[in-house]
């Protein structure tokens, strides 16, 4: 009774919310408790209902391909550039024209089709042991490489898509050769085997397990939120060269949205400076939108030269970052 | 005991032998419950339509040859692994007498709540370099070094062991209390030592229900992504996902998956070819316990309480710990719908999946031909697939189908796009062709306490056909049932990749929570929902104990 009772109200709801409310439909890779606090904020203004659905990336892509044109999805966020070009590049999402966003979102942090919108800044960067390390004697991802780091260097594993994101920037900047020279360094110079996580990475320089190590920002931010004495120090890399890697979380109108306009809206909210702060702080990560200022725990850790390669890039080259991190012995 | 009855119409998989025909009544009526699995698997295969010489020419040469290792090592490992806990443990409980033997007979079954992914995390958590044991350790010693390595392949194996050991615990507790002692007894009149008995009678006659279990625990471990992840222990999965998620091959990643789902079928041949056609029928009746004396019982009790302690009470403790800092911050009132959504989805699959396998079981055993054999042990695999695999398999054609619906209902004037796709049906089916497997193996195991006497008598008193599963295998089942019941029940509660794809809006669950939690590294926050999927599962553990242990 109960289960046929539900099971109507599922159908029915999907067949009447689209009736009675403007409704716009979202399959989101990002996590429920970061995207429902904003989806909430954008009903209590506008009064458009939003029904999302959270996942892996791949599995919503597949789902989107799978459902074609009779998908219920407007719009898909998902994290990481290389997953966004991927979801272009596999055309589940169609170009969008808009002002506002435009303006919002500088041009490096978009795609050159316009089929997506970075919405944060992920910064990946060094991290480094204030007991053993002097801040002077770091500069770059490359130089991470260099012998003098032997036996001192925490790495997150090569299967995570941040590292391939990271190691994607490198091949456009150095090429494929020179790369895999750089990644054999790291490999060469690991204190331990390669950690499943950033956490667990920086508690690791934490505990003298090793002196530097890479990772997002807001990993760090997380940890220093909950222990200010954390014996972890941030460097902003390469600031003498081309800049800090970044990532993006974003999102796309799905090629056959139903409510096409609706999801342009709430993407041009979601960039805008309403929104902006609401959609990263929680997070930890950094807005998109260069008018707006950071968290200010985040804002003290200073302003740093990000990368200002597309970040499409990454999704370009991400298999060809792989595939070289497999040859070097980066597990 | 164990009967050796002329090959012919029992022998397993003779395909060599005879030519069989390929179709035959019983597999018409194992065929529906075989479609669910062999729908996605067939999907899967297709991707053999796109040959991808080039990932396949990289991963074979920087990633299988580690991979395989790693994969037979875990396959090994585990399978002994779980043998050499289960099994003793079983045999304390279920035929020995020893201080708190009640106790633990049920409390053994309640690492099965624990999804291993988070026993992982928490071990690893504990007993890591940056962890509180080295890090005490440091402090009061100065060092650390000797302290044993948790992110190690022993790490990994000891971890799936501890989370996967109830399988075989569960199965063979359910043989050793159906074998019943007078088989023992009639060995040790005929001269074999106690010891001599348990490895010659109890033993082979239990059988079938500890290859069920070592099958279950090892097409686990061979579809496990999260738990390996976490060790940063490359298996076949990890390839898998690499081809899909890193290399963006979809093609490579199925035809990966489908040799994995080869290699479990090898398995489960092998199993059934070794067995042969001999059964395991006991007498039943319970007899009097053997009352462990002297130390022996201390060490009875140490055993089984280390255990308890590992698998289930010290992760719990830690789970305890986590939630109390989070609470405030996590804990609201949709929990409620969280939880309800969760009994409820795993109450229905427990139902479902345990009517097909009790169905499965009763047409195999009604048709004793090889085709229907065959399809039945082809409608078990969906467990060996690795989730994510298994529910795009089970979404394309679904998507597929809906969308030829929607097409004809469209030209009829309707304007719906969805029909199929974002109902529970959906995610029902998929969860049912996930845990067949689950339910099979104890029924399967079950049927081999019916002996052919009792089916000939059974006929002979004209009991056939539908009659027969009402009248002698449900009643005779029961234990296998409920043992089906509870399993696929809490691996429901614990399974995330379908229930993500296949969920309607709105539909979160436990499990759905500790994905948002855990995907972003916020391991911390998930206690909450890993405590309430440990709670959730030991409603059924509990029921189970009240039916089995009168």
């Amino acid at each position: 009774m109960k289960l046929k009772t539900l099971f109507l109200s599922s159908l029915l709801s999907v067949c009447a919310s689209q009736v009675w409310a403007e409704t716009v439909t979202v399959y989101s890779a990002r996590n429920e408790q970061l995207i429902k606090p904003l989806f909430d904020a954008y009903t209590k203004e506008t009064g458009v209902e939003i029904r999302f659905v959270t996942g892996t990336e791949g599995a919503l892509l597949e789902r989107l391909r799978a459902e074609g044109s009779n998908t219920p999805a407007d719009m898909l966020i998902t994290v990481d550039a290389g997953n966004l070009w991927q979801a272009s590049h596999q055309g589940v999402l169609k170009p969008v024209k808009s002002a506002t966003l435009e303006a919002n979102i500088p041009a490096h942090l978009r795609d050159a089709k316009n089929e997506w919108f970075g919405l944060s800044v992920r910064a990946r960067t060094l991290f480094y042991s204030k007991a053993k390390v002097k801040p002077e004697s770091l500069s770059s991802y490359e130089d991470l490489a260099d012998p003098k780091w032997k036996g001192k260097l925490c790495l997150r594993t090569s299967k995570k898509v941040y590292n391939q994101s990271l190691v994607a920037m490198m091949i456009a900047q150095h090429g494929e050769a020179k790369t895999e020279q750089i990644v054999r360094g790291w490999v060469a110079n690991l204190a331990t085997d390669v950690f499943s996580d950033d956490t667990a990475m920086l508690k690791a320089i934490a505990a003298g397990q090793c002196e530097v190590g890479i990772a997002n920002t807001y990993y760090y931010g997380r940890i220093v939120d909950q222990e200010p004495n954390f014996p972890v120090g941030i460097f902003w890399a390469n600031q003498k060269t081309d800049g800090v890697h970044v990532n993006v979380s974003g999102a796309g109108v799905t090629r056959h949205a139903k409510n096409e306009k609706g999801a342009i809206r709430l993407i041009e909210w979601l960039s805008s400076d309403k929104a902006q702060n609401l959609y990263t702080d929680k997070g930890m990560e950094y807005p998109a939108n260069p008018k707006i200022k950071p968290d200010a725990l985040i804002a003290g850790w200073g302003t740093f030269k990000s990368n200002l390669i597309n970040v499409a890039k990454a999704g370009e080259l991400q298999a060809q970052a792989t595939k070289l991190m497999d040859r070097a012995g980066y597990k | 005991m164990t009967r050796i009855t002329p090959s012919g119409v029992m022998r397993f998989f003779s395909f060599a032998g005879s030519m069989k025909p390929l179709f035959s009544r019983g597999s018409l009526y194992v065929l529906p419950l075989a479609l669910l699995t062999l729908i996605p698997l067939a999907v899967v295969l297709s991707s053999f339509l796109q040959p991808q010489p080039e990932i396949w020419r990289h991963l074979a040469q920087y990633v299988l040859p580690d991979v395989l290792r790693n994969t037979l090592l875990l396959v090994l490992g585990v399978g002994c692994g779980v043998l050499l806990l289960g099994v003793p443990l079983a045999w304390l409980t279920a035929v020995c007498e020893f201080p708190g033997r009640r106790f633990f007979a049920w409390a053994l079954m309640l690492p099965l709540a624990m999804p291993a992914y988070v026993l992982a995390f928490i071990l690893v958590g504990l007993l890591d370099y940056t962890g509180p044991v080295q890090t005490l350790l440091r402090e009061q010693l100065g060092y650390a070094g000797w302290f044993p390595k948790i992110r190690s392949p022993g790490g990994v194996v000891f971890t799936l062991v501890l989370a996967l050991y109830p399988y075989v615990y569960l199965l063979a507790r359910e043989a050793f209390r159906s074998q019943g002692k007078r088989a023992l007894e009639a060995a040790q009149t005929l001269g074999l030592t106690r010891w001599q008995a348990f490895w010659r009678v109890a033993l082979p006659m239990a059988r079938p229900w500890l290859a069920g279990g070592v099958m279950l625990a090892l097409m686990e471990s061979l579809a496990d992504f999260g738990t390996v992840a976490i060790f940063n222990f490359d298996t076949f999965t990890t390839a898998i996902y690499k081809a899909w998620f890193a290399l963006f091959n979809l093609p490579a990643a199925a035809q990966l998956a489908s040799l994995l789902v080869l290699f479990v079928l090898l398995l489960a041949w092998l199993e059934a070819r070794s067995r042969g056609a001999r059964r395991f029928n006991g007498k039943g009746g319970q007899g009097a316990r053997i009352v462990l004396q002297g130390w022996v019982r201390w060490c009875a009790l140490a055993l089984c309480g280390a255990v308890l302690l590992a698998a289930f009470a010290v992760p719990v403790l830690q789970l305890v710990l986590w939630c109390a800092k989070v609470w405030a911050e996590d804990a609201d009132r949709r929990y409620a719908g969280f939880i309800l959504r969760s009994l409820m989805l795993a109450g229905l699959t427990a139902l479902i999946v345990a009517a097909a396998a009790l169905l499965l079981t009763h047409f195999t055993q009604r048709f004793r031909d090889s085709a229907t054999r065959w399809l039945g042990r082809l409608a078990t695999l969906g467990y060996a697939v690795p989730g994510t695999v298994l529910a795009v398999g089970v979404f394309i054609p679904i998507a597929w189908l809906d969308n030829g619906l929607v097409f004809l209902l469209q030209a009829l004037g309707g304007t719906s796009t969805e029909l199929l796709k974002g109902t529970l049906v959906v995610m029902l089916l998929a969860l049912t062709a996930r845990f067949l497997a689950v339910g099979h193996q104890p029924v399967e195991a079950a049927m081999q306490r019916i002996t052919r006497n009792q089916e000939d008598a059974a006929r002979s008193l004209g009991v056939t056909g539908r009659a027969l599963l009402w009248r002698l295998h449900l009643p005779m089942l029961r234990g296998g049932v409920l043992s089906a019941l509870l399993l696929v029940f809490v691996e429901t509660l614990k399974e995330m990749p379908i229930t993500l794809m296949t969920r309607p809006f709105g539909w979160d669950t436990l499990a759905v929570r500790v994905f948002e939690m855990t995907s972003e590294g916020m391991w911390e926050r998930a206690a909450l929902p890993s405590l309430c999927i440990v709670l959730a599962g030991l409603l059924p553990v509990l029921i189970l104990v009240r039916q089995t242990e009168k």
